[in-house]
Parts: structure tokens; C-alpha cells; sequence
């Protein structure tokens, strides 16, 4: 047996951990040291909030000690991976990267991140993300910025790593963490994981247990991996998922076996073009990486058809409504009373307590769309607005079931341009807003979605293709992507500067 | 639509979120270029189209009727619930006087 050196295991994914665990071509601690350290040299690229290196130890001591008793290690057996900071995590502080959460240590595990304990991972640290999730550059955390560990070709200037899951995406670009957790509102998984040249999935809504997770707009929040391969995301998706009694939206459903059934041949499959994401603004190199998915999956075996999804347009403003307006409700909660951040000023009255704990703990963003949720859902001004934005929410649904009625699954780009420049968008909210243009209708309709890294731009930055699918067809959007994966042959990586 | 300085103090104070005036001045042409955005779904004519309720079809469960079935969100945790309070008094959360 050849021992592997730190670098070597720090660049494998979930299977080959969990594989060479199992098998003991390594321990689960040497793997955890390895990874901890990683992440130590890592402070560069902010993308932990805090990290928790004796968790990630504990958990692998755990497997380890199975293993010499030949027990079963789990689907994650020996894997450390980075947590969302969304996550309520029992005595480790949670703060959705907002100042109004600053040292609030949950009493409670979230329901996602404990089948994930129970799968045998560890927890390398909490991952920095957007504030409260709002965002789609990390700019937004209380925290500061993330990194990409990305440079455009040629400068130094700080990348983004997308957003909302920027800390997520970041760790696994930079191989500080195999995989991580992340949460998908209005494409929170896959912008950053496109920017980033990983992969992550949001499954159907309704998989992944919402219990535990710090809310942003409930009806469309869910978790799901982020990873480097469509393998490891498979497993760490099959690890998350599965029914909560404490979540009244929770599927009560089986969950697949994802993993076995991975495979690549997409004969007899329909693969539909939505003509409409062809849009104005859009990256040329985006539009080349769509044309070269389509010949990968047509080499794949998979037909492809023209669909038309008349109301993709509408689905963004729509989605700046409903988010907005289910933010403002959530965020409700934040008043200074059980928890977090309370701002009394001296004198000061309980409606005064409110008012200046909600100033001092929110960030821009956050009072920007909790003041548009208020505003859209007051009086005189509900139906023109939120009730028009959920009618349109039923077109932009009802366009995906008639389109897979002619096709399994969509091929589509993620983003319309690749990574920008830290800063670089910050001068109008609408502009950073457009990021999630292609990945906000699948959110909307409740549909699983992934992407998978396609290739790289003139720029040396990572692209991503989407893949959407029917509800509940996670086992489609992974085989889609599982032939994208063997035919891009996406291997470049960002050099350490960190 | 757009709103005024005055509309956006109110929904601030509406949304209990104190707010200077040079924030205010900041917040105004934001609100109002996102408010401008989103006028454009009254192009769609939704007259027949019922506002969705639920995006994955589920049916609503009845969970038995078993009082603290479910251990995390029995009761019996007032250590726990109290644990992140900035001010716990007593067993209760403390605030600040409401009745004079």
C-alpha cells in the first residue's frame, strides 16, 4: 500500500475518500488532517465564516473506529466537507452571514446536515455565503467577500465565486473541501458552481428537508451539493435528501439510489433546446458551450428538439417579487427578542428595540428586499404585484409541463457570462440581478437542475451547463450531466495563489 | 409605479427598520429602478390563470395526535429556547417597558 501525502488526498472527491477509506489505501483522520490543513492556508479566499477542525477529526475518528470493527462506514463514510452557514449546526455559530445572527449558537441540528453526520462526513467549517442568501457574488456577507479561487487570464484582480453558496463553491474550486452544501432560492447552487468549474444540484423541491435551515423564501429554498464530479453529487444528494416529518413541504417520497443508477447512455432520450434563453447579453462563449453540449449529448445518443418556454422573460421580475415577499415575512423573526443581534438604544421603547436592531443587523441588500417584500404585499398594492407574480409563477410552471410533454430534459446555459471581478457589478442592483436569468425559472417551477462545467473561456474562466428536469427526475439531470462530464473533459484548475 | 421619499419611510417603518435620511436618499431610485423592472408582468394576461399555491404537488399531513411526538420541537426546552436570548430573565424573554 502507497500512503498519499496531504496534496494528493486533499485532490480527491467524495467517491475516491469514501472508496479509499472503506478500502484502506488511507485513514478518514489523515484524510480530515489533510483537508484541515487545507483550509488553515486557505484564510485568503474567506470562504469559511469559522472553521471546526475537531469536528471534522471526530467524525473520521468515528469511521475509523468502525472500520476496524468491519461495520458499515455510510454513503459519506470518512468524507470532511464545508457546511453552508445557513445551516443550524448544535454549538457551532450560525449566522446566515448576517451581523443580526453574529454568535448565535443553534440548540438544535438542521435536518440535512444530520443525515449527513449520520452518513459518516465531518465538518470542516461554516461556509461564508450572501447575506441571509441574497446575492449572486458574495458580496453581501457581513463577513466580507469570497474569493474565487479564478483569475482571469493575465490580472490579479479578485473574482467573484457566485452566489448565493460563494464560500461553498470556492472551497471546492480551491480543494480545500471535496464537497460542501449549498441552497438554491433562485440559483444559488448553480451560478456559483458554474463560476467555479465545479457541479451542484438542486433537487426538486421538496427533497431535501428545510427544517434547520435558515429561511429566505420558503417556497422556493432547497439544499443540494456542490461537488466536482456528477458521481459525488449523486452521493451527497442521496445522503440529504429523503422525507421530514418536520417539514411540512418535505416529499414523502423514497429516495433513489442515484449513484447506482448513474449512467451515461442517453439513447431513446429527448433533450429540448427552450428557444428563449437565447438572449440579448449573453456571452458568445456561452452561446459556443450551449452548441457544444448539444453535440455532446447528441453523441451521448440523445435526440435534440426545439421547446418553447414562452414566459421565461417574466420569470426574473416575478421572482423579484415573490422572493422579496417571502423574505420579508421570514425575516420578521429578527427582532432583537430570542436571539441574535439587540440594538436598545438608551430610553428606547420596544417598537424603537425593532426598529434599530433591524437597522444595525441587516445588511443593504437584506433591507432592500425585505422594504420591496413590504411594499408588494401592503395594502392596495397585493394584487397588482404579489398576486400577478404567483399567477405568472403558474405560466412559467405550466411552460416546463408542456415542454416535457416533447422532451426528458432541458440543456441550457447556467449563467449568461462567466465570473466578473469582485466590485465590478455593484453600481445597480438589476444588474446583478440578470446573473440568475437562466437558472430562475426552474426555481420557480420547482424543478430539479444541475450544473456541470462545460469548458473554459478565452479569459481561462470556467463555464457551466445547465441541465433542468421533469420533478422528481434528479436520475435524469445526473445521467444528462454524467455525459457532459465524459465528454468535456473538464480538468483545468485554478492555480494556488492563496 | 413609483414611490416617494415619504412611501419608502413608511415601508420602512412598516418593515420596523430604522432608517436615516441619507439612506432613505439611497434606497429611493433603487426601489424605484426595480419597481420600474417589475411593471412589465402586467404585459401578461393572467385573467384565467389561478396564482400558485403549492409549486410540487403534496397533500397536507395530520400528524397523530401525540403530545411531544416529535423530541426536537417537543416542549420541555425552555433552557434551549432561551439559550440565544439577549436578555432572558426569569425563565421569559426580557424587553423593554410596553406599559408605562
Amino acid at each position: 500500500m502507497m500512503s498519499k501525502n496531504a496534496d494528493e488526498l486533499t485532490s480527491l472527491g467524495v467517491k475516491d475518500i469514501r472508496d479509499g477509506v472503506a478500502g484502506g489505501d488511507f485513514t478518514a483522520r489523515e484524510v480530515a488532517e489533510s483537508f484541515n490543513a487545507a483550509v488553515a492556508g486557505a484564510a485568503e479566499l474567506n470562504a469559511f465564516i469559522v472553521t471546526t477542525p475537531d469536528h471534522a477529526l471526530a467524525a473520521a475518528d468515528r469511521v475509523d473506529a468502525k472500520r476496524a470493527k468491519g461495520e458499515d462506514l455510510g454513503k459519506m463514510g470518512g468524507v470532511p466537507i464545508g457546511m453552508k452557514d445557513l445551516f443550524a449546526t448544535k454549538g457551532v455559530q450560525t449566522t446566515a452571514a448576517s451581523h443580526i445572527l453574529e454568535g448565535f449558537t443553534p440548540e438544535y441540528e438542521s435536518t440535512v446536515s444530520q443525515k449527513l453526520w449520520d452518513a459518516g462526513a465531518g465538518m470542516l467549517g461554516k461556509l461564508n455565503l450572501d447575506q441571509f442568501a441574497m446575492g449572486s457574488s458574495n458580496e453581501t456577507s457581513y463577513f466580507g467577500n469570497v474569493n474565487s479561487p479564478w483569475k482571469k487570464a493575465g490580472t490579479n484582480a479578485a473574482m467573484s465565486p457566485g452566489g448565493s453558496s460563494g464560500g461553498s463553491s470556492s472551497a471546492v474550486a480551491a480543494r480545500i473541501a471535496p464537497a460542501a452544501t449549498g441552497t438554491d432560492t433562485g440559483g444559488s447552487i448553480r451560478q456559483p458552481a458554474a463560476f467555479t468549474g465545479i457541479c451542484g444540484i438542486k433537487p426538486t423541491y421538496g427533497r431535501c428537508s428545510r427544517w434547520g435551515v435558515v429561511a429566505f423564501a420558503s417556497s422556493l429554498d432547497q439544499a443540494g451539493p456542490m461537488a466536482r464530479s456528477v458521481e459525488d453529487c449523486a452521493i451527497m444528494l442521496e445522503a440529504m435528501a429523503g422525507f421530514d416529518p418536520k417539514d411540512a413541504t418535505s416529499l414523502q417520497m423514497d429516495v433513489p439510489d442515484w449513484e447506482a443508477a448513474l449512467n451515461a447512455d442517453l439513447k431513446g432520450r429527448k433533450v429540448g433546446i427552450p428557444r428563449e434563453y437565447r438572449m440579448d447579453g449573453t456571452d458568445q462563449a456561452i452561446l459556443d458551450s450551449w452548441e457544444q453540449g448539444k453535440a455532446m449529448l447528441r453523441d451521448a445518443g440523445a435526440q435534440v428538439v426545439d421547446i418553447s418556454l414562452p414566459h421565461t422573460k417574466y420569470a426574473l421580475p416575478a421572482y423579484y417579487i415573490i422572493a422579496p415577499a417571502e423574505a420579508s415575512s421570514n425575516l420578521a423573526r429578527y427582532d432583537g427578542v430570542r436571539y441574535g443581534l439587540r440594538d436598545l438604544p438608551e430610553g428606547a421603547g420596544l417598537q424603537d428595540m425593532y426598529a434599530a436592531t433591524r437597522a444595525a443587523g441587516f445588511g443593504d441588500e437584506v433591507k432592500r428586499r425585505v422594504l420591496i417584500g413590504t411594499y408588494v404585499l401592503s395594502a392596495g398594492f397585493y394584487d397588482a404585484y404579489y398576486t400577478q407574480a404567483q399567477k405568472i409563477r403558474t405560466l412559467v410552471a405550466q411552460d416546463f409541463e408542456k415542454a416535457f410533454a416533447t422532451c426528458d430534459v432541458i440543456l441550457a446555459p447556467t449563467t449568461p457570462t462567466a465570473s466578473f471581478p469582485l466590485g465590478s457589478l455593484n453600481e445597480d442592483p438589476l444588474t446583478m440581478y440578470l446573473n440568475d436569468v437562466f437558472a430562475v425559472p426552474a426555481s420557480l417551477a420547482g424543478l430539479p437542475a444541475m450544473s456541470v462545467p462545460a469548458m473554459v473561456n478565452s479569459d481561462g474562466l470556467p463555464l457551466g451547463l445547465q441541465l433542468i428536469g421533469k420533478p422528481f427526475d434528479e436520475q435524469g439531470v445526473l445521467n444528462a450531466g454524467l455525459a457532459i462530464q465524459q465528454r468535456a473533459g473538464f480538468d483545468a484548475k485554478p492555480e494556488k495563489w492563496w | 409605479m413609483s414611490v416617494t421619499r415619504e412611501e419608502v419611510a413608511r415601508i420602512a417603518a412598516l418593515a420596523r427598520i430604522r432608517m436615516g435620511d441619507e439612506e432613505l436618499d439611497r434606497m429611493v431610485p433603487e426601489l424605484n429602478g426595480i419597481l420600474a423592472w417589475v411593471e412589465q408582468l402586467g404585459e401578461v394576461d393572467t385573467s384565467h390563470i389561478e396564482p400558485m399555491t403549492a409549486v410540487i404537488p403534496n397533500t397536507l399531513r395530520l400528524r397523530d395526535d401525540v403530545v411531544d411526538a416529535i423530541p426536537e420541537t417537543a416542549g420541555g426546552r425552555r433552557e434551549d429556547v432561551l439559550a440565544n436570548a439577549p436578555a432572558a430573565e426569569h425563565g421569559f424573554f426580557g424587553v423593554p417597558k410596553v406599559i408605562e
